[in-house]
């Protein structure tokens, strides 16, 4: 597994320098590392974080927005007339509860549907694994770049501690 | 302040009234508008680089404010809210008093409806969106019901650090307005609003090329 602390770090190497989010248990060491360094925004909402991510972009900054996917399911309106159609780039790190039908009822759906919705969205996205962390945030960074819309990075169980 | 509704008289102004009082006292803030009608008649009375049009994501003006004024805290950033989007996002109250952003000025015109899908009321008239604010963290926290209340209170806020918020009492149109959307599309309106971040002037052409 990848260590959180290590995950940021990499985020911080690709330029990305305004954190912000709602919670998720896969992503604990990473908002605890964020936490740590004084640079994470706990948001009370998903679509709020958009809303604070898409104000920092335009004052300079890069972006990420951390989520689980049930947060994904409150972003569509702020993803879909804002970020979408003002072209207000940001990184979101999206956790897969419901990952294969093994989860909690609550996440059993969202996890089913999750690729189709971004795709239905044309949220390009990767999904992490182990081995390739460091090449799916350069993917992200220069995605980002290119397309000047959001880009998402979905994080299945058991890849970062 | 607030005294119920027995006692409360009607408000004496309109949003184009209230951002007629305003307007004149933005200098080089950077002011985020709600959608519907507070983003069109700010845009129809006086058009800035430094103005961002939010169109949809109801809500979301003041976290977007907050997403500036966070990265950029040496520059005043003003929200143009409406009752409607604070009630759908009351969390960014309690986000701005948690995070306590110096260059922030948060006013909310409440007319007590949603304006722009035909004055349906809000619940504002139940709940002081002013006592929130001011249990949320907000510092100075004023409410302003006439022209002169609100002159002098939005000259203060602006003088001063935040994050501040000042509810203004404003009448819902009455009759249909018929007012313009705004004609820059979204992309345009980042570009404009980078770059009054940035402090760039407008490209206005060599006066001696006319």
């Amino acid at each position: 597994m990848v260590d959180g602390f290590d995950f940021v770090r990499s985020l911080r190497v690709a330029g990305f320098d305004f954190f912000t989010g709602v919670p998720c248990s896969l992503v604990k060491g990473v908002i605890a590392t964020l936490e740590k360094r004084g640079c994470y925004i706990a948001e009370t909402r998903e679509d709020a974080a958009i809303g604070l991510a898409a104000g920092a972009y335009m004052a300079g900054k890069q972006p990420v927005v951390i989520m689980q996917n049930s947060g994904l399911g409150v972003c569509l309106n702020a993803l879909s007339s804002l970020s979408l159609i003002y072209t207000l780039p940001c990184l979101l790190l999206i956790t897969w509860r419901g990952y294969q039908g093994k989860d909690a009822p609550e996440h059993v759906i969202m996890g089913k549907i999750l690729p189709d919705l971004l795709t239905t969205l044309q949220i390009p996205y990767h999904v992490l694994e182990e081995d390739s962390v460091e090449k799916s945030i350069a993917w992200a960074a220069s995605t980002l770049k290119q397309t000047s819309c959001p880009t998402a990075l979905v994080l299945p169980p058991g890849v970062i501690t | 302040m607030t005294s119920g509704i027995a006692s409360r008289k009607p408000p004496e102004m309109t949003l184009a009234g209230a951002l007629c009082v305003v307007l004149p006292l933005v200098q080089d803030e950077l002011v985020v508008h709600a959608n519907g009608f507070i983003s069109r008649e700010s845009f129809n009375l006086e058009d800035r680089l430094g103005n961002f049009y939010m169109i949809g994501s109801m809500g979301l003006a003041s976290s977007i404010a907050l997403g500036v004024a966070l990265s950029k805290p040496e520059r005043r950033v003003v929200v143009f809210d409406g009752d409607g989007n604070v009630l759908m996002n009351m969390g960014s109250l309690a986000l701005i008093g948690a995070r306590q952003p110096r260059n922030l000025v948060h006013f909310v015109f409440d007319n007590e409806a949603y304006g722009s899908t035909g004055n349906q009321p809000t619940i504002s008239q139940h709940v002081a969106l002013d006592a929130v604010a001011r249990a949320s963290g907000y510092i100075d926290v004023r409410r302003a019901e006439t022209p002169d209340q609100l002159q002098t209170a939005a000259q203060a806020l602006l003088a001063r650090a935040g994050p501040s918020f000042l509810l203004i009492k404003i009448e819902p149109d009455r009759e249909a307005r018929n007012i313009s959307r705004i004609t820059h599309e979204p992309p345009q309106i980042v570009s404009r609003f980078m770059g009054a971040i940035r402090g760039e002037q407008p490209d206005l052409g060599n006066p001696q090329d006319s």
